[in-house]
């Protein structure tokens, strides 16, 4: 009995085997030896952070191509539930750590969470620049917007449109799941539900122009984002109080109140490659990433000086 | 074939298909029965997992599928008490599509007669190239159309505030709609046989006494059918009237007032929703309400085909 030799293509592709394999070999190997070991810094939390986070991480890699953010949203509690089981090393979170946070996680991992001011997230309300009001207060804007509110009508606020016959305010909203729309309804409306009817648009340009292509139209939005076609109003958060614009000063000295902080957490004073990330995101390359994103950037004398 | 061992082949033998011609044709049959059956397979299946998705809500003590039919509160993301009412939503549907056909359904039946009754065979051709091309664009065109040109031609020849609203989804939905209107109508009015318009003539009908006496009555159930699938396609389609309508969810007061669809609230929505939450199931439950609607809209004109034919 004689055994049948292989058919001529497959001899041939045995013969290629070793060679391919070897080839291969070499060519993962080097590619991996040539390749530097990578930082990789965890970040997560804040939705409304998510967006100028992940901007900073693609910044940063130019700065430090040898480290690698990796970032991801969920909300800013799940961010500090996060650094509390010590699963990332830098939390995003639009609001302050509650103490109750502060001590689990020093319980947890023994150490201190620390926090950086890294940006303000403020929203203006807009109106037509032909609209001659000028300021609103929270319980307009709450009758308003909110749930069982009464005013539909400019004129109820005392306000004459200019060239319009039909003066029902058009209500601009955000859809329900921005974290502008939930940063609207617990600081403006004091986390009342929004009154059904308002147009719910998908993102902060598209509010501003809608109101600026819209006299009678009302929206809420990013400071970021004004334009020359609309107003940005004083809100005035007491009644009898002077109103306040929002202005980039007023957000830092805390007077205006639709505006908070932005903060990052970490578990002890960084070190390393994440207090080197923070302070570049408290420089001035970091700090334009906050302005281009929409947000309101730190004042230039408590950033990182290089 | 038959079974015995002939010794010499018949000279008169039938000649014999090869037998793989034989097999070959039994299974395209059987592969065409199965694409057959498969419509109804992959109609159920999609029901089962949209079903499926939905059903535990169904029975949480928070929802309440009366609230769910017959309420106006759409709050899926309320910080203290959420309501899946998605009665705005269903109004919002109806009052866009009803819009588009009022507009769609005598423009659309109206070319297809002109098409195919009225029309010389050249500038048929021409017309019929170019209603395809319609058919072609895609849906988010049309609905840039429609936040761009349509809705400042709107708020400049109505005074309405706001451009983007139901006259504006209505036009976008109509102008989509109208070209499987036409050529499925034309189609239906082409199949009546020529007899009867030779018939028809012959008795002394005038072209038109020959189209709304004798065509459009033959050709109903094509034409019918023609206007449903214009129907469908409206209530379906998602993109353009998610650009279009201006995402408001109430009850309109009049046509030039903004709505949402269950359509543009599932798109909208459901990518934010987490996974296997109640949001995200009572979206999947908004899918399952769409379906019924349609279902109900195909039921009932069949229901109203047959009863047409019984009389």
């Amino acid at each position: 009995m004689t055994r049948v030799p292989p058919s001529k293509p497959i001899r041939l592709a045995l013969l290629a085997l070793p060679a391919v394999l070897a080839a291969a070999a070499c060519g993962g190997g080097g590619s991996q030896a040539a390749k530097p070991a990578k930082t990789i810094i965890q970040n997560k939390g804040s939705d409304t952070m998510v967006n100028v986070a992940q901007v900073w991480a693609e910044e940063y890699r130019k700065a430090a191509p040898d480290v690698e953010v990796e970032v991801s949203g969920g909300g800013s509690g799940v961010g500090i539930a996060a650094l509390i089981k010590g699963a990332v090393d830098v939390a995003n979170a639009s609001r302050d750590l509650k103490p109750s946070e502060a001590e689990q996680a020093e319980k947890n991992t023994g150490k201190k969470p620390v926090g950086f001011n890294v940006g303000y997230d403020a929203l203006a309300v807009y109106v037509h620049k032909d609209n001659p009001l000028s300021e609103i207060t929270l319980e307009q804007l709450t009758d308003l917007y909110a749930e069982g509110g009464k005013t539909t009508r400019w004129s109820e606020l005392g306000v004459k449109i200019p060239g319009v016959s039909d003066d029902t305010i058009v209500r601009v909203s955000r859809q329900s799941s921005s974290g502008t729309y939930e940063f609207f309804r617990e600081h403006a409306l004091g986390n009342r539900d929004f009154r059904m009817g308002s147009r719910d648009l998908n993102g902060s340009k598209e509010v501003v122009e809608l109101v600026g292509s819209t006299p009678t139209a009302i929206g809420y939005s990013g400071m970021g984002y004004a334009t020359a076609a609309v107003k940005m109003l004083g809100v005035t958060s007491q009644p009898g109080s002077p109103a306040v614009a929002p202005t980039i000063a007023a957000v830092h000295d805390k007077t205006y109140p639709l505006a908070r902080s932005l903060h990052l957490y970490t578990l002890g004073e960084p070190q390393g490659a994440v207090k080197q990330y923070i302070d570049w995101i408290l420089s001035d390359a970091g700090q334009k990433v906050v302005e281009d994103s929409g947000y309101v950037p730190v004042p230039p004398d408590q950033r990182a000086k290089p | 074939m038959s079974p015995e061992n002939a010794p010499d082949p018949a000279p008169f033998a039938r000649p014999q298909r090869p037998r793989w011609a034989v097999v070959g044709e039994r299974a395209i049959e059987a592969l065409i029965r199965l694409c057959g059956v498969s419509a109804i397979l992959f109609v159920a299946a999609i029901f089962f997992f949209v079903l499926r998705e939905a059903a535990p809500v169904l029975v949480r003590d928070e929802f309440s599928l009366g609230q769910f039919l017959f309420s106006t509160e759409w709050y899926p993301t309320s910080a203290n008490n959420v309501r899946y009412g998605t009665l705005a939503l269903t109004v919002g549907t109806l009052s866009v599509t009803a819009l588009a056909m009022a507009l769609a359904v005598p423009f659309g039946l109206g070319a297809a007669i002109y098409l195919s009754e009225f029309c010389a065979p050249r500038v048929r051709e021409t017309l019929k190239v170019v209603i395809e091309l319609l058919s072609a664009i895609p849906s988010v065109v049309w609905g840039f159309v429609g936040l761009t040109v349509m809705s400042k031609l709107i708020v400049t020849l109505t005074g309405a505030p706001v451009g983007v609203n139901i006259l504006n989804g209505g036009i976008i939905l109509a102008l989509m709609s109208v070209p499987v209107i036409v050529s499925i109508g034309e189609d239906a009015l082409k199949a009546v046989p020529d007899s009867y318009r030779e018939a028809g003539l012959a008795l002394g009908a005038t072209r038109w006494q020959l189209v709304y006496r004798v065509l459009v009555p033959a050709a109903r159930n094509g034409l019918l059918a023609a206007v449903l699938l214009g129907v469908g396609r409206a209530v379906g389609e998602t993109m353009a009237v998610l650009m279009a309508t201006g995402h408001a969810v109430h009850i309109p007061a009049g046509i030039l007032d903004s709505v949402r669809t269950l359509t543009a609230n599932i798109a909208a929505e459901l990518g934010e929703a987490p996974a296997g939450s109640d949001h995200y199931r009572v979206l999947f439950l908004t899918g399952a309400l769409l379906f019924l609607i349609t279902f109900a809209v195909n039921f009932t004109a069949d229901f109203v085909v047959r009863g047409i034919r019984r009389k």
